[in-house]
């Protein structure tokens, strides 16, 4: 199993704890990636805010790499990311004048984009391709009494994914109890972080901040789990804003693919635990030690 | 006014199911039920001059949710354009700002370095928001989180070019 992988700019500053946890888990599962030889910035809402046209031919030179390079997917761990390649391929196949646009841009370069290139996230991979039985069998240290809340943000599951619901995610839930974990209910696993305006306009997005963080310690979740780079930084660099606005609420913020690590066993400073501005102490128990032996429990019929 | 999508306006019933799932609409001084109808009968001024089209945050919430399948966040892509290149955007306000200097450092540089970006909007806007941060700016550097180095492509020219030869043609029209 092979991907072209496109961090993105977040994986290489911010998010660079997920870019850390991602490799060893995919590579611990016999996930191969290749990092995409060199990709661009995929233009996130910004640039779509300034020219639609430029914005589609900025993520479309990233499809047309992965398509010369021979390689069929591209694996885009950053929600955002995963949506504007998504929506760019969309567009692609939606509207002939988009086509033709991109075709002259890439062509004044020497690229060109069948629209073939699949654009997958690390969850439809690993619940879809990897399944959940090869991870649970890669599993020493469950999470065995870990709450989490799963959190998935706006942009993974709208409006494009097909591998998960837009209302009622579950891929992540899945995911995290075949590692052992409790998932509490979180009726907010979709709504929107507040994503830029935690900077630009404080008053709105930490209030957004501050809503996820209450709730999910209203749900008594010890930590919430995110997919996206922004997510995870929201929700964890602005603890001191929320406080200072709403009073003390503590939630320590962690990638699914942090969790994946420890319950994997990998060696903890390879995951990029220590990147959080609130840690996360929470370990798995130590595994028993095997000197008697115990029994494997039945399968589940499929 | 006339957009790619902007036909689908037409079947708007203004049920506010968009302005009741937004997150942001209790900031907003148009709510997105508004905004489509001040669209839809060519309210051009009030749209393309309010803060309510940058506060929209792309979360898709009401695209997904509309019951006659609007695509609003698309409609909302579309006004911030339109407000950029009719250079009306409240020329303060820091989400347009950032949009702007993103843009730049992305056809510059093939990529984004965020500490550089966000220096860069705090000195277009407001020093005062700047220095509130410094403890969130420290934190990040300590953890490893802001790259003082400028994170760039290798071929930095080919995003020149084929921006250049996008110039002046739309995208979906």
């Amino acid at each position: 199993m092979k991907f072209s992988y496109f961090p993105g700019c977040s994986l290489k500053g911010l998010g660079r704890a997920y870019e850390e946890s991602l490799l060893p888990v995919m590579a611990h599962l016999g996930v191969e990636l290749e990092e995409l030889d060199d990709w661009n910035c995929c233009g996130a809402t910004a640039y779509m805010a300034v020219d639609e046209a430029k914005a589609c031919v900025l993520a479309a030179r990233n499809l047309a790499l992965a398509e010369r390079s021979g390689m069929s997917q591209i694996l885009a761990p950053c929600a955002a990311c995963y949506l504007v390649l998504n929506k760019t391929k969309h567009y692609f196949h939606d509207y002939p004048a988009m086509q033709q646009t991109i075709g002259r841009a890439l062509g004044a370069v020497g690229l060109s984009y069948r629209g073939a290139t699949a654009v997958r996230h690390p969850l439809d991979v690993l619940i879809n391709d990897v399944g959940l039985e090869a991870v649970k069998q890669k599993v020493e240290r469950p999470l065995s009494g870990l709450k989490v809340a799963t959190y998935y943000g706006c942009q993974l599951v709208r409006p494009y994914a097909t591998f998960d619901d837009a209302w009622n995610p579950t891929t992540m839930d899945r995911l995290l109890v075949a590692l052992g974990a409790t998932i509490v209910p979180f009726p907010l696993k979709t709504k929107c972080c507040g994503g830029s305006l935690t900077g630009t306009v404080p008053k709105a997005g930490i209030r957004m901040v501050y809503i996820l963080h209450r709730e999910a310690r209203k749900r008594g979740a010890d930590c919430i789990a995110t997919v996206c780079p922004l997510c995870q930084f929201n929700l964890d660099a602005y603890h001191a804003a929320v406080n200072s606005r709403y009073g003390r609420v503590v939630v320590p913020t962690v990638y699914f693919t942090q969790l994946m690590g420890l319950a994997f066993g990998l060696p903890e400073n390879r995951l990029g635990l220590n990147r959080a501005a609130v840690r996360f102490a929470w370990r798995p128990p130590a595994p028993v030690p095997a000197s008697r032996p115990v029994a494997a429990p039945p399968l589940a019929p499929v | 006014m006339r957009m790619p999508g902007c036909e689908q306006l037409e079947s708007c019933i203004q049920c506010g199911t968009c302005s009741g799932v937004c997150p942001l609409s209790i900031y907003m001084s148009h709510t997105p039920r508004q905004v489509m109808a001040l669209t839809r009968g060519d309210f051009k001024r009030e749209v393309l001059h309010s803060h309510t089209i940058w506060l929209c945050a792309s979360c898709y919430a009401c695209t997904v949710e509309c019951p006659q399948g609007i695509r609003i966040t698309d409609i909302m892509y579309e006004l911030k354009q339109r407000a950029i290149s009719e250079g009306v955007y409240p020329r303060r306000f820091p989400i347009p700002v950032l949009a702007h200097e993103f843009n730049a450092m992305v056809q510059k540089h093939g990529r984004i370095t965020e500490l550089q970006l966000v220096i860069r909007m705090f000195l277009k806007t407001s020093w005062v928001a700047a220095l509130a941060n410094w403890r969130l700016g420290l934190d990040l550097l300590r953890t490893g989180r802001f790259s003082l180095l400028t994170e760039r492509i290798k071929r930095r020219g080919d995003i020149a070019r084929m921006l250049d030869a996008v110039d002046g043609t739309k995208g979906r029209s």
